[in-house]
């Protein structure tokens, strides 16, 4: 029994044993990195088979819904085999950290990265933008310049934004919350529900069709999106087209951002070939294809933005505690309850 | 010892059987239901004050919408094809399950994708729902529906007509009557199908039950209260079933011969009498049912498709294909074993509480795949952590996870999930059959195993193969608990199809929607076949 005890004991300190070493070295590197993926094999997949040619490192790879992920991790313990897990939005990686599913990364991380953990569980990879999408034909851009201005009494019955289930609309509130306050944040709710042409549905594209085919004239949705389907087949760019982006409060707390981000798990056996990992995602080829293929804004200002993006135009973007923004997801949600936004 | 082997013959291993699978089989239900332990007031108060309302009525709206839909289709579309003659109707008879093998969400995707491009229709409300999910989930109706109408036997319409009652009157009050429990249970599969849905309201931004707790889980964190309201979800499914059992508590249906083998031999049809609906319009039910719920969308998903394919990712779907089916195949067959042990253990054990642990085992199918997952992944995860001490005191190392992230994770998840398809359809199949046959054969001298193979199994056949369709389509198309339990680098064509989707690519989407249909189409066309 005493021998059980003990073996129990070690079981729970194994992980801790494990050399939490210094920096990836090239030749030293595991000969294999498990991944847990919130963002989807073929957003992901070019880049790890890269890597994996690269240093000859044997990539596995489970793709799914974050918080699923998330939980299979948690579930599995001690014991789990993931080394790396991969989100697309901040509010999981908080998450991740607060459930201690993460550890600090030893990574190298350039100069330019400021979009991460203080404590290192986490880094940006790309970011992300809401901004305002408008039909030029039916708004002025001249009276719509802001967050705020979505709630004005001009805009009733015309507003298309999907539904407060999902995450982007989440941290968008949550950020609101941050800057201007609960109540606020609150009130604005309210008001856009009371501006809503219909009842939310369909994913971001949908809102976008929304707006050409005249359902309603202002809507709000990632760019990754409309670049995506300004990039499409004809019927999707002919639409994608005829919309206009509206970056709003530019003049104070810029557009909502959100990020995609990497985090070593928790019990990672391949520690190094993690750190090489991140340090790979963060270098210029990996950024280029990110901004090029994938319509992403990449977090290395140094990468030249293709076409579509640059089209968009540049913009000021908020800068607040990203951690926060995952902790307040849940407070977000429940005012997103209270103002009736389905 | 011989104690113990007198005890041993005595005891009542049916009863052992049935309730030691149904404990396991419960466990992840088990599990989710533990969740209970910590209530919070608060959250139960602000889901109460704000959307518990909303998603009680949009659930209970759907699924009894769904409910009757497919009860009306599945029942109509049966008793046309195994009572009348008209055009079509040996073509229609297997071809009115092809839409089985579509999956809820990707019918949405693809009518929405279709009106979208003219603009001036919006399907995506609650109607547009309850209407698209019924026409995919009729054939659990239809199917059962179909081997009861078919096993009737022909005595009664004899004497039916010979008493001057019509062919309509004969329906609602001799055969529907008899077929109840094939009927109601097939509408128990479409309506927990459709309570556990989440892609497809999602999708429509319908609030129901099921995204209320994605909503509870994803957005607040809050995996107790997520667990907590599908646990509720279960305990409500549970009852109804219950009910509906306590409701035909006194009646049996037995088949007492093998049913008549030329179906064409009609009471009703063969007199001079009119038939109450005409040949030519059953011909035209028939073929726009198939049209709209498996024809048009199969040629739209096929043309986007094909617009879209490269021909350089060939090698990735003939493995995806390979996986799927592989995957699909060998847990039917573990499933419809499972669910022909537990129905016997029900008919065999002297304890009548099997046929609750049963019931209770089967409940899986009610909750949403998801949260199922979670359920699947606790008990694993506590195994392997004994494994591993063990393991660990014995050898001095570690073995790491056996079950979770392994195929015995997902095949568990999918026994759990679909064992309730296979079951109705073995308990369906079994309570026809007579208990005197039973002891006729065992006081001729002969042992179980000879009842199952020479008399069982001849009259079950149909059942199995029903059983044995149903849920290979139905692990086919399974895509919450595969996308989380799967091991690394498996990849079935539903989660690469919503992989796809999610990622608001209708068009790339299609081509692994349409090879979903077309695999899960192979089966249902061969079995159908064998089952003539």
């Amino acid at each position: 029994m005493k021998k059980l005890a003990v073996a129990l004991a070690l079981s729970l300190l194994s992980p801790l044993s494990l050399p939490s070493m210094a920096l990836a070295n090239d030749n030293v590197v595991e000969a294999e990195l498990n991944i847990y993926s919130a963002r989807k094999e073929v957003l992901i997949k070019p880049l790890l088979d890269k890597f994996s040619e690269q240093y000859n490192v044997k990539i596995n790879l489970v793709t799914g819904k974050a918080d699923a992920l998330l939980a299979r991790a948690k579930s599995e313990g001690q014991f789990s085999p993931v080394d790396i897990i991969i989100t697309t939005d901040v509010g999981r990686l908080a998450r991740a950290k607060s459930q201690s599913l993460t550890q600090p990364m030893t990574a190298m991380l350039p100069e330019f990265v400021t979009l991460k953990d203080q404590d290192n569980h986490w880094v940006a990879l790309t970011t992300r933008n809401r901004p305002i999408l408008i039909n030029p034909l039916t708004v002025d851009s001249n009276t719509i310049t802001s967050y705020e201005d979505l709630i004005k009494p001009i805009f009733k019955g015309r507003v298309c934004i999907r539904s407060s289930s999902n995450i982007y609309n989440q941290s968008l509130v949550a950020a609101m919350i941050i800057q201007k306050g609960e109540e606020q944040a609150l009130a604005w709710s309210k008001g856009l529900v009371e501006n809503f042409a219909r009842r939310p549905k369909g994913g971001d594209r949908d809102q976008i069709k929304a707006l050409v085919s005249g359902v309603c004239d202002v809507a709000v949705a990632n760019t990754y999106y409309l670049a995506a389907m300004r990039n499409a087949d004809e019927a999707s760019q002919a639409i994608a087209n005829q919309v206009k982006v509206i970056w709003p409060n530019q003049s104070d707390r810029g557009v909502h951002l959100n990020i995609s981000g990497i985090a070593i798990a928790k019990h990672a056996k391949n520690i190094h070939a993690a750190n090489l990992l991140i340090e790979t995602m963060l270098q210029k080829e990996a950024q280029y294809w990110y901004a090029n293929t994938n319509y992403e804004y990449p977090v290395d200002p140094s990468i030249e933005w293709s076409g579509t993006l640059k089209a968009m135009g540049t913009f000021k973007h908020e800068s607040i505690d990203l951690n926060q923004v995952g902790e307040l997801n849940a407070q977000a949600l429940r005012i997103m309850d209270k103002a009736g936004w389905r | 010892m011989a104690v113990i082997i007198n005890k041993w013959r005595e005891l009542d291993r049916w009863f052992v059987v049935g309730a030691g699978l149904s404990v396991i089989l419960a466990l992840p239900v088990l599990a989710i239901l533990f969740s209970y332990s910590h209530l919070s007031a608060e959250l139960w108060r602000h889901l109460y004050d704000t959307t518990l309302s909303e998603y009680l009525t949009n659930s209970v709206l759907l699924t009894l919408g769904v409910g009757l839909g497919s009860m009306f289709l599945g029942v109509a579309l049966a008793w046309c094809v195994t009572q009348y003659t008209f055009w079509g109707r040996g073509f229609f008879e297997w071809a009115l399950l092809l839409p089985l093998a579509m999956p809820a969400y990707i019918i949405a995707y693809t009518y929405t994708g279709m009106f979208d491009q003219f603009g001036w229709f919006d399907s995506r409300t609650l109607l547009g729902a309850i209407v698209l999910m019924s026409l995919v989930l009729y054939p659990y109706v239809y199917i059962l529906a179909k081997t009861a109408f078919s096993s009737q036997q022909h005595t009664y319409q004899d004497a039916a007509a010979s008493l001057g009652v019509t062919h309509a009157r004969y329906f609602f009050k001799v055969a529907l009557p008899i077929a109840r429990p094939a009927v109601f249970t097939g509408m128990a599969l479409a309506m927990m199908e459709a309570l556990a849905d989440y892609g497809t309201v999602a999708y429509f931004g319908i609030s129901t039950f099921t995204t209320g707790i994605f909503r509870t889980w994803f957005g607040m964190g809050e995996m107790q209260l997520a667990s907590q309201l599908a646990g509720a979800l279960a305990v409500f499914v549970l009852l109804v079933l219950g009910l509906e059992k306590y409701s035909r508590r006194n009646m049996r249906f037995y088949q007492t011969q093998i049913p008549h083998q030329d179906m064409r031999v009609n009471t009703y049809t063969n007199t001079q009498s009119k038939p109450f609906l005409s040949p030519l319009l059953m011909s035209v039910f028939c073929l726009v049912v198939l049209a709209v719920a498996f024809i048009i969308p199969v040629f739209q998903l096929c043309i986007w498709a094909w617009e879209f394919a490269e021909v350089s990712v060939i090698d990735e779907y003939l493995s995806l294909v390979s996986n799927s089916f592989l995957l699909a195949f060998s847990t039917s067959v573990l499933i419809v074993a499972l669910a022909l042990l537990l129905s016997y253990a029900q008919r065999f054990s002297t304890h009548s509480q099997v046929s609750g642990l049963t019931q209770f085992a089967a409940l899986g199918y009610a909750i949403p795949g998801t949260v199922l997952a979670i359920g699947v992944l606790q008990p694993l995860g506590w195994l392997d952590e004994q494994i591993n001490v063990l393991w660990a005191f014995v050898f001095d190392e570690y073995i790491g996870l056996v079950f979770s992230g392994t195929f015995v994770a997902l095949m568990f998840a999918y026994c759990v999930r679909f064992l309730s398809v296979a079951l109705h359809n073995t308990q369906n199949g079994l309570e026809r059959i007579k208990p005197n046959v039973d002891d006729a054969v065992l006081t001729l001298g002969l042992g179980r195993l000879r009842i199952f193979s020479r008399i069982h199994l001849p009259l079950l056949k149909k059942s199995i193969l029903a059983a044995g369709i149903l849920v290979f389509v139905d692990v086919l198309k399974e895509l919450p608990a595969t996308l989380i339990l799967r091991p690394f680098n498996f990849n079935t064509l539903a989660v690469k199809a919503f992989e796809y989707a999610t990622d608001e690519r209708l068009l790339a989407a299609a081509l692994p929607s349409v090879t979903i249909v077309l695999v899960g189409i192979i089966p249902v066309i061969l079995l159908t076949r064998a089952m003539k």
